[in-house]
């Protein structure tokens, strides 16, 4: 059977050019980077050309660069070292309603710690209204974290407004940006970011490598305490073929960002009309027009996310969704709820996240598939049933709009 | 994640569909946790003769409705009382444990409508 990858939210594959750019460095080159000899000073030599490409990509300087161990390690090595290092400062954190848990599970850690949280919410759409966050700020805020592109609904937030204001009040802002890294250009010059983290393997690098850029003049503590690796702030020996692959495909991924967005944002668009018409009782959830180019997600009413989920993978298409049966935990996602949705919608959730190497014929593909298992699922759900009963007094899809002006 | 048995029965759902004048109807489940099952059954002389489900919730949902709506049709109604939702899952060859709560009620639903029929028909 075919198969079709549209999970790239989750994670995409990495690229032919990142895998040849990293085999030496598993054979000949496998020296440590802390050895004097000639094998450590090879290795030494990838993760310094590793850093300054990097660097390069973001328009920052090497030293500004901390390599980590993916996403989630980035965001607790912000938000901690931010908080630790500033603490006679005052302990107030602001972050926002749809962050993922990385974020969210350590500032609300860092709550129970004795820190004050405050958290913002979003519009229907999942954006921060700037003007709540110059509201929240006080005398003892230290930091402020809130995501350049959400990971489930791809809403892209007003990043440089939000970082301008905190510049103006003076508090560090970071921001995760594993969704956004060549997806949407940021150039790192121009917007007063502090902070942001990205992951490898959600721009076609491996797992397991990320990066914290540190804005020089950033105060901030250490989470972990060994070698003198990462200028002490990522003690450990590094992971050379990793950070090898994270510099190539963060090189690649930021050459032509807008010309690869638009190819991807035609395949989105064509898939998110042909879904709102062919299939009844349909809404789209996230922003009409800030979005990332490669995310579509839906709630198809009626049907249960995790159903759709099992069809679409029966056929070869590889989706996800943000339904409590989905979770592990049982429950629906925050993310979804922060828009104010009701639960029934929230199960009904799908999510397909496009890529590179997707296609027209896919889009379609999908959607045929998709059709078919709607109306089966539909068939066996008493939710529809009443639903179909009474059409125009419960009109669930398609009317919620936005209320942030941008 | 699921069984092969638990993927047939959600590929090949066995009694779904709404029955037309059942002799009881029962409902469990709610919106915050995603599963809602309803089951349909005919009674005559003391036995199940026939039962549909309607099912908005996942795989294990899905599965867990059709497999009880076999282990039923055609039991009496003590036997069918009987019937638990351990029974259900076990009959299924297992369901992963977070699915073991939310998302295996068909017996309850079951139980439901058997107390839908008694109420109905109870002598006044
Ligand atoms: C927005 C966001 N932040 C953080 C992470 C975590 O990244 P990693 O898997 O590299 O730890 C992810 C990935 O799931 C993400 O989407
Ligand atoms: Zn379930």
């Amino acid at each position: 059977m075919k198969r079709i990858y549209l999970d790239h939210g989750a994670t995409t594959p990495p690229h032919a050019d990142v895998i040849e750019a990293m085999l030496p460095y598993f054979r000949q080159y496998f020296g440590n980077p802390s050895s004097v000899h000639s094998f450590g000073r090879e290795a030494r030599r990838a993760l310094d050309e590793s850093r300054e490409k990097t660097a390069l990509a973001l328009g920052v300087k090497p030293e500004e660069i901390i390599f980590t161990s993916g996403g989630t390690e980035a965001n607790n090595l912000a938000i901690q070292g931010v908080v630790e290092a500033l603490a006679a400062r005052g302990r107030h954190v602001i972050t926002s309603a749809v962050e993922h848990h990385a974020v969210l599970d350590t500032v609300k850690i860092m709550a129970d710690k004795g820190c004050s949280l405050t958290v913002l919410p979003v519009d229907r759409c999942g954006i921060v209204d700037p003007d709540d966050l110059r509201k929240a700020i006080r005398d003892d805020t230290v930091l402020v974290t809130i995501m350049t592109a959400n990971n489930e609904i791809g809403t892209v937030q007003p990043v440089e407004e939000l970082a301008r204001t905190c510049r103006d009040k003076g508090v560090p802002f970071h921001t995760d940006a594993v969704q956004a890294i060549g997806s949407i250009p940021l150039d790192l010059r121009g917007v007063p970011i502090d902070l942001l983290s990205l992951s490898a393997h959600k721009f076609y690098g491996p797992k397991g490598i990320g990066a914290l850029f540190v804005r020089k003049g950033t105060k901030l503590g250490k989470l972990m305490f060994g070698g003198g690796q990462e200028r002490k702030m990522r003690p450990g020996t590094e992971n050379i073929p990793a950070i090898v692959g994270l510099a190539k495909a963060i090189e690649m991924a930021t050459k032509d960002i807008p010309g690869k967005s638009a190819a991807i944002t035609v395949l989105r668009d064509r898939l998110i009309e042909k879904l709102l018409n062919e299939i009844d009782a349909v809404q789209l959830n996230g922003h009409p027009v800030h979005r990332l180019p490669g995310n579509v997600n839906i709630s198809v009413n009626f049907v249960e996310g995790e159903g759709l989920l099992l069809d679409l993978d029966l056929n070869g298409i590889a989706a996800s969704s943000g339904s409590a049966c989905t979770s592990g935990s049982l429950e629906a996602s925050h993310v979804l709820m922060a828009c104010g949705m009701d639960h029934q919608t929230a199960h009904g959730s799908l999510r397909l996240t496009l890529g590179h190497g997707n296609t027209l014929e896919e889009v379609d593909y999908t959607v045929a598939t998709l059709k078919n298992s709607v109306d089966r699922l539909r068939g066996m759900s008493s939710l529809y049933k009443n639903y179909r009963r009474q059409v125009d007094k419960n009109h669930a899809g398609g009317e919620k709009t936005c209320t942030t002006k941008r | 994640m699921y069984n092969e048995k638990v993927m047939d029965h959600f590929q090949n759902p066995r009694n779904a569909g709404e029955m037309l004048n059942p002799s009881g109807v029962g409902e469990v489940g709610n919106m915050k946790c995603g599963d809602i099952m309803k089951i349909f059954i005919k009674v005559e002389e003391g036995r199940i003769q026939d039962i549909n489900f309607l099912t908005f919730g996942c795989g294990a949902a899905i599965a867990s409705s059709s497999m009880l709506t076999e282990l039923v049709k055609g039991k009496t109604l003590e036997e069918a009382l009987n019937i638990t939702n351990m029974d259900v899952a076990e009959k299924l060859g297992g369901l992963p444990d977070a699915k073991l709560h939310c998302s295996n009620l068909a017996a309850d639903a079951l139980h439901k409508a058997i107390e839908n029929y008694q109420a109905n028909n109870s002598p006044v």
